[in-house]
């Protein structure tokens, strides 16, 4: 499944990465290179096999409800780009 | 089909997501609390946060509740969910997706009874219907975004994300706000009644997404659009009411709905649209990697469902048989945990429902509403409006009286008794002390005695009237109106 | 002291032959002194390793051993580090200190290890030539105008160069077994839940492990005993009891079943290293071990599907870099679109970005069921043909890789010739089994490996078969020219 420049476009504003236009043809190339060695699953043989999304098939294990992580705001805040009274900055955000 | 549903030929056809804040101490996948009012980011994890290299746990808590919620809905249980992510952009969203379910949730299809409001005519029965349960999932909650006091800039607060989460899904099997707003009443009865959810709507502990479309009887579905975040069923009622006419208008100009998400404005009775440009989401959900399925046994579905609290439906039958209570009454009155318990804990002290009700859906609800408190914070104790009640029926008070006695208590100012005592509010009962009154009354106003005596019986009916004024304006209203009739009525033969 | 094993430093330690400072200083100079060749460090905690080696002198002279008390371990820089930068080779975390220690790091330096510093590693762990990294390229001592191969590339060179006498890596599709190959070095990569993911900067959730790379199987053994084990802050992690790695290590392995599956000597396998690692078979038959030839048919698949699921989860994994809470920002970002665009085109590298639009492609709408779906049915396929196989083995023997270490630049420009590095590896963690590479002699003066490959749970055995023929060669003492 060959892609084109609109396919990558509408990829890369999903994943939030910015391709310019002088670049996007040769990245284009590139990802049809992978999508090609990709598409050899095509040939498996795959009816009726059900998807294995973890090798190990256990379950969750599940966390009692009790309170136990500390207060890391003093933490973190440092590595963060913007900050201001406790919360991270961000340009205005309009719903 | 109900009468109230069609509109100038249109059929509104409405499903809801409901968001319920489960009870837990602890976030769904982080240890961190899930207390509301600190400092912001104080109750964030390293977790909520999405710092690099974390991961997340279940807690069980949040499982339990949703299983509970499926056992109420009597829907089937998911032996085993996936958590799936649902991914996109946006600064409350720490990790760029939201843990949530999709194609394995924890509770499948259900039903959910609703009851309307009797028309009059029904006697005290409304109309019922059942509104399916499509399923509903675990998710987590975003943080955040706060545009006040940044200076231009956008906060943000995450000590919200991470809050366990279900979403109810409904089937468009609603026709009319009244029966969203029925099926959103008693969706927040079932989850407090579970224990499940505080149940406070200000706070956004529960929060309703409303799917609109209209059509044409025996048509397809419509268009629909998405109001979100109603956080009352008042705002819900007005918001269905105005995207109705809108839809309707638009169809009616030949024009065409837009699939959309709208946001409902309860200040100016408007709404508008979320998105202006075209930006279709494409979530990308996939199974977790960081977290396995879920299993539930059997054994811990049969525990939890012996465990189970006493449901509204329950409720409400054991209300109508215990306290010979209408149907909406009872519906009223037990749809609520809190207003159950109060109008039980009145009714014991009281030894009256029927009266201990009607105190309870008339005064006392009005006084709530007028002051928007909840009935957990009800100045007048159940006890007291017992007391009350109790007062009012050995004829201790007139109803008029009573009244006064419940402002009163309503101001703190003590139980009753002690009100009654003090102010000496006690309605006059002994017979002789009122016969001088009367004795008095009639002597000090001969021509109305005379007047009186002169019309007939039906004249006279109106003319008592002047006389029971002037004796309950000697006695401060404290006669007993119907001891006073009596004694009129033998002497002024 | 450099050329020594861990476990014989750690005999030297307990006979104090040589104090925990003396051996840190030593390997800080030699750190020092080579490392401006070879790039294997990002990070150098030299303050904080000094401060942890008197600590373990103290220890010493209090009697307290533990397993790694006082030997210095090189951590790569994808495990976060409580105050110390924790790059991720990216860009995007160039300034990110770590608020916290992964569950790997802190065992370590519970048993007493030192952390000497963070090694480089291709960025956010997405390669096989440590070229990826923001940092640069890592070169290979064994001849610096080549690749150390990746990701865990400076890991595998500084224990190679004797910069570190044991290394902590992270194994996604091969990312301990080539490069340990490619450096003459053991390698392990455990059974995918072994280890604890917590702190370890996630490239594909399923399929990533961390491991130790080490001078030998015994090293290895030594570091994974402290390496594993149950983490209740990862659910993937499992609780099953560790083993006795090295108790077990030196077990005689006459009647061991060695599969020798056909999908790892194709056709066009480079000649060279075919012979080579059926010259380490055939060592392993003189020790009375039975080769067995076998097939993995679905085997043939991996690089494939592993080219769907790795970039599917990273992109999400990766959403999280978002110049927001942490990591880099971009100047002056006119709008929240604007400032989640740059800051993760300029934060993020080709390769990077490359894979982050495969996985999201993968996983799109119209698109999911072609890809992901699919790769997640073939997963299951080559599972179940380890699964079949490992009925009538003990052990899978293959090449690790099927070239030496390439030069500098040589697969820059071709991203699919540069997959194909892991094609004998990426299966292991698709199926999350666990695996070993051992050096296995030298082509043209540059290592080679064989990969040994267990059933799950089965380090102990693995861990073994690599020993015994350890004890019968002496490829893994073999130190690169300018680094004796």
């Amino acid at each position: 499944m060959a892609i084109d420049t609109r396919v990558v476009a509408r990829a890369a504003h999903l994943a939030r990465l910015q391709v310019d236009d002088n670049e996007s043809a040769e990245l284009c190339g590139r990802l049809n290179d992978i999508l090609a060695m990709v598409d050899q699953l095509q040939q498996a043989d795959v009816d009726g096999v059900a998807p294995l999304a973890h090798p190990l098939e256990v379950h969750q294990p599940l966390r009692e409800d009790r309170v136990r992580e500390p207060d890391v705001r003093d933490k973190v805040l440092p590595n963060a780009p913007a900050s201001e009274d406790g919360c991270f900055l961000v340009p205005r955000v309009i719903d | 089909m109900s009468q109230s549903s069609m509109n100038g030929g249109w059929e509104t056809v409405i499903g809801l997501e409901v968001h319920v804040q489960l009870a837990t101490e602890s976030k769904i996948f982080s240890a961190s609390s899930t207390r509301t009012g600190d400092e912001p980011n104080r109750n964030a994890s390293l977790i909520d946060l999405g710092m690099p290299g974390t991961l997340p746990v279940v807690n069980r808590e949040a499982i339990r509740h949703a299983i509970r919620f499926g056992l109420a809905v009597g829907a089937e249980i998911g032996r085993r969910s996936v958590f799936e992510r649902k991914n996109y952009f946006y600064p409350d969203l720490p990790k760029g997706y939201q843990t949530t379910q999709l194609a394995e949730p924890i509770v499948g299809p259900g039903v959910v009874d609703i009851e309307l409001a009797p028309k009059g005519n029904e006697g005290g029965q409304g109309e019922k219907k059942s509104v399916r349960i499509h399923h509903a999932h675990l998710e987590e909650d975003a943080g955040k975004s706060l545009h006040e006091d940044f200076h231009g800039m956008t906060g943000i607060d995450l000590n919200r994300a991470g809050t366990p989460l279900i979403e109810i899904v409904s089937e468009p099997d609603m026709s009319n706000s009244e029966e969203a707003v029925a099926f959103a009443r008693k969706l927040h009865s079932i989850v407090t009644s579970l224990g499940i959810c505080d149940g406070d709507m200000s706070q956004g502990n529960m929060r309703f997404d409303v799917n609109i479309s209209v059509r044409r009887p025996g048509q397809p579905l419509g268009i629909r659009t998405e109001t979100k975040n109603l956080n009352s069923f008042r705002f819900m009622e007005k918001a269905i009411a105005l995207e109705v006419a809108r839809q309707i208008d638009v169809l009616e100009d030949g024009g065409e709905i837009v699939q959309e998400t709208r946001l409902y404005n309860a200040d100016t009775h408007t709404a508008r649209s979320m998105r202006t440009k075209e930006d279709a989401n494409d979530y990308r959900y996939f199974p977790c990697p960081d977290l396995l399925p879920v299993l539930v046994s059997e054994e811990e579905i049969a525990a939890l469902k012996d465990a189970l609290p006493e449901l509204p439906d329950v409720r409400k039958a054991r209300f109508i048989n215990d306290y010979q209570l209408s149907g909406y009454d009872a519906d009223l009155l037990s749809g609520s945990v809190a207003t159950a318990r109060y109008f039980e804990t009145a009714t014991a002290a009281s030894g009256d429902a029927k009266l201990t009700a009607n105190w309870v859906m008339g005064e006392l609800t009005a006084r709530l509403n007028a002051e928007d408190l909840g009935i957990e914070h009800s100045p007048v104790s159940a006890a007291q409006l017992g007391q009350l009640i109790q007062r009012l029926q050995d004829g201790t008070l007139s109803s008029k009286i009573a009244k006064q006695v419940f402002e009163a208590c309503w101001n703190g100012e003590g139980d009753p008794d002690r009100i009654i005592e003090a102010k000496g509010l006690k309605q006059m009962n002994d017979s002789g002390e009122l016969e001088k009154i009367v004795d008095q009354v009639i002597a000090n106003n001969p021509a109305q005695v005379e007047d009186y005596r002169g019309s007939d019986d039906a004249k006279r009916k109106k003319k008592i009237g002047f006389f029971v004024g002037q004796i309950m304006k000697a006695t401060q209203g404290k006669a007993n109106p119907q001891q006073v009739n009596q004694l009129l009525q033998q002497k002024l033969q | 002291m450099h050329t020594k094993t861990l476990t014989e430093l750690k005999a030297g330690l307990q006979a104090k032959d040589f104090s925990a400072r003396e051996l840190t200083e030593h390997f800080l100079a030699r750190i020092e002194h080579h490392d401006g060749t070879l790039n294997s460090f990002v990070t150098v905690t030299a303050d904080q390793a000094l401060a942890q080696a008197d600590a373990a002198d103290q220890a010493i002279a209090a009697g307290d051993h533990r397993l790694l008390t006082g030997l210095p371990i090189a951590h790569k820089d994808i495990f976060c580090t409580e105050g110390v930068r924790t790059s991720c080779g990216s860009r995007m975390l160039d300034n990110f200190i770590a608020p916290y220690t992964a569950t790997v790091v802190e065992k370590m330096a519970d048993q007493g290890a030192i952390m000497l510093g963070k090694t480089n590693m291709d960025e956010f762990a997405m390669g096989s030539s440590n070229e990826t990294s923001f940092y640069g390229p890592v070169r290979n001592p064994w001849d610096t105008e080549r690749v150390p191969g990746g990701s865990s590339g400076g890991a595998a060179a500084s224990l190679a160069a004797r910069l570190t006498p044991g290394a902590t890596g992270t194994d996604t599709g091969g990312s301990i077994r080539q490069p340990a190959a490619l450096n003459g070095v053991t390698g392990l990569k455990p059974t995918y839940g072994r280890v604890s993911r917590w702190g370890m900067i996630a490239f594909a959730s399923s399929l990533d492990q961390a491991g130790p790379l080490g001078l030998s199987a015994a090293d290895c053994a030594l570091m994974l005993t402290a390496m594993a084990g149950h983490d209740s802050k990862d659910s993937t992690c499992v609780d099953e009891p560790v083993g006795d790695y090295l108790g077990g290590i030196n077990q005689d392995i006459a009647g061991l079943r060695i599969g020798v599956p056909e999908e790892f000597f194709p056709e066009n396998l480079d000649g060279a290293i075919a012979d080579n690692a059926r010259d380490a078979l055939r060592e392993l038959e003189k020790q009375g071990a039975k080769l067995i030839k076998l097939s993995l048919p679905s085997v043939t698949l991996s690089v494939p599907a592993y080219y769907v699921i790795a970039p599917a989860e990273a992109s999400s994994n990766l959403a999280r870099f978002d110049g927001v809470r942490f990591g880099y920002r971009c100047d002056d970002p006119v709008d929240l679109e604007d400032l989640y665009k740059r800051s993760r085109s300029e934060g993020f590298g080709a390769e990077v970005k490359r894979r982050i639009l495969v996985g999201t492609y993968a996983l799109s709408a119209g698109y999911y069921d072609a890809y992901y779906k699919r790769a997640q049915q073939v997963r299951r396929l080559i599972r179940d043909d380890f699964a079949r196989a490992f009925k009538d083995v003990d052990v899978i023997i293959g090449p690790t890789s099927p070239e030496t270490a390439f030069k500098l630049g040589a697969k820059a420009d071709d991203p699919v010739n540069m997959y194909m590095a892991d094609v004998f590896t990426i299966a292991v963690n698709l199926a999350g089994l666990p695996a070993l590479s051992m050096p296995s002699g030298l082509i043209n003066g540059l290592p080679a490996g064989v990969q040994v490959i267990g059933n799950y749970f089965q380090e102990g055995r693995i861990l073994n078969v690599a020993h015994r023929y350890q004890m019968a060669t002496d490829w893994h003492q073999t130190i690169p020219g300018g680094f004796a």
